[in-house]
């Protein structure tokens, strides 16, 4: 399985909740698959969907998801002992850990290498760390919004892209239409 | 009253009630009034980009942020100013210090100094620059600005200001 699969699957689990959805293909994917006004698509600013998907869950009530990818962990590590410190039960960071940086062309990140973000998520103090495969991601994500803590999945999946568009919607229309669907 | 109680309080009366922050010396003394603060949730975040990027998400969850940063961070935030906070149309009042000014004991603090003004210019950012301790008293409207507009903001404070280090 690749991204897009999981992506696929997980859609009718995360529909309800706050998305914040990573740079790049996981973006366009999901805007493909299931655009709700509840997405949040980060079209810039690589590595930060983890920090504004906490921002958002410690600022407001509602669960709040951020799709994020193992090489934006990799750029912004910092994120995730910010996110141990700072606990939000509403909150879960999905990494998608297909071991490259899948939107420019598949290059291998250290992640699909000798380092296991499973491992450096335990060692920056998050508690709930979860690893699970490709397959798995569906319930461990619906595990995860019942269990009403903050935990970090890492899925582990296959590298590889589909071709989709590139978003067109303004970004300010997303942002709006974003605060409106976590005001509602 | 002092400067840092003064500023906190000024953000307190504007609804800040999420800052991030990632210190300097001359930062400490409104850092620990931050921390201190019971209106405002205080976050420290490892990186100022990382910093801009929680405070984004706190604005879209109703929270009005703040970023309390040195000037050698607009070396390391161009890219999310521009691609989040200016992007997305989203307000972030930035209280920095201005290292590297008159008073500096640290030579490599000049070298981001002489490009600071000019990369805020270039980046189209409202900047002030507070020089004596009562050019804080426009504090107050410089942060209804920022939330007027839904710009990112750079409030640039000097040795001066903080009356040395
Ligand atoms: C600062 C910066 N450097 C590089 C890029 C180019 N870039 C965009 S997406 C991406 C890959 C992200 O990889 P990952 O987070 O693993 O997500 P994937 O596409 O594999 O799901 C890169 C390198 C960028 N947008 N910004
Ligand atoms: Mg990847």
């Amino acid at each position: 399985m690749i991204r897009s699969d999981i992506l696929r699957d997980i859609a009718p689990i995360i529909r309800d909740h706050l998305v914040v959805c990573n740079i790049g293909l996981p973006s366009q994917e999901l805007h493909l698959t299931d655009d709700q006004p509840t997405n949040f698509y980060m079209l810039g600013t690589m590595g930060l969907a983890s920090s504004i998907g906490l921002g958002l869950a410690l600022a407001q009530g509602k669960k709040v998801i951020s799709i994020d990818g193992d090489g934006s962990v990799l750029t912004n590590f910092g994120t995730l002992p910010t996110i141990a410190n700072n606990v939000a039960d509403n909150f879960i960071l999905l990494i998608i850990d297909n071991g490259s940086y899948g939107s420019t062309g598949d290059q291998p990140t250290y992640a699909g290498k000798k380092t296991s973000l499973t491992a450096v998520a335990t060692a920056c103090g998050c508690e709930n760390v979860v690893e699970c495969s490709a397959e798995d991601t569906g319930k461990t994500v619906q595990a995860a919004l019942d269990s009403n803590k903050m935990t970090i999945i890492v899925a582990k999946c296959e590298s590889g892209n589909v071709k989709v568009p590139v978003i067109t919607m303004d970004p300010v229309v997303i942002r709006d239409r974003f605060m409106k669907a976590v005001q509602a | 009253m002092s400067v840092n109680k003064k500023i906190v309080d000024d953000l307190v009366a504007n609804d800040v009630e999420f800052v991030t922050t990632v210190p300097c010396k001359q930062l400490a003394g409104v850092i620990d009034e931050i921390d201190a603060c019971e209106k405002i949730y205080h976050i420290p975040s490892n990186k100022e980009d990382e910093g801009m990027g929680l405070c984004a998400g706190a604005f879209m969850g109703g929270k009005r942020p703040a970023i309390i940063m040195q000037n050698t961070a607009i070396g390391v935030t161009i890219n999310t100013l521009v691609t989040l906070t200016q992007y997305y149309r989203m307000p972030l009042p930035m209280l920095i210090s201005y290292r590297g000014e008159l008073g500096e004991p640290v030579a490599c603090q000049v070298e981001m100094a002489v490009h600071t003004k000019a990369l805020l210019n270039q980046l189209n950012i409202p900047t002030y620059h507070f020089h004596k301790e009562e050019d804080a008293d426009e504090l107050d409207s410089i942060l209804k600005y920022t939330f007027m507009c839904n710009k990112p903001v750079a409030i640039l404070t000097d040795a001066s200001f903080w009356k040395g280090y």
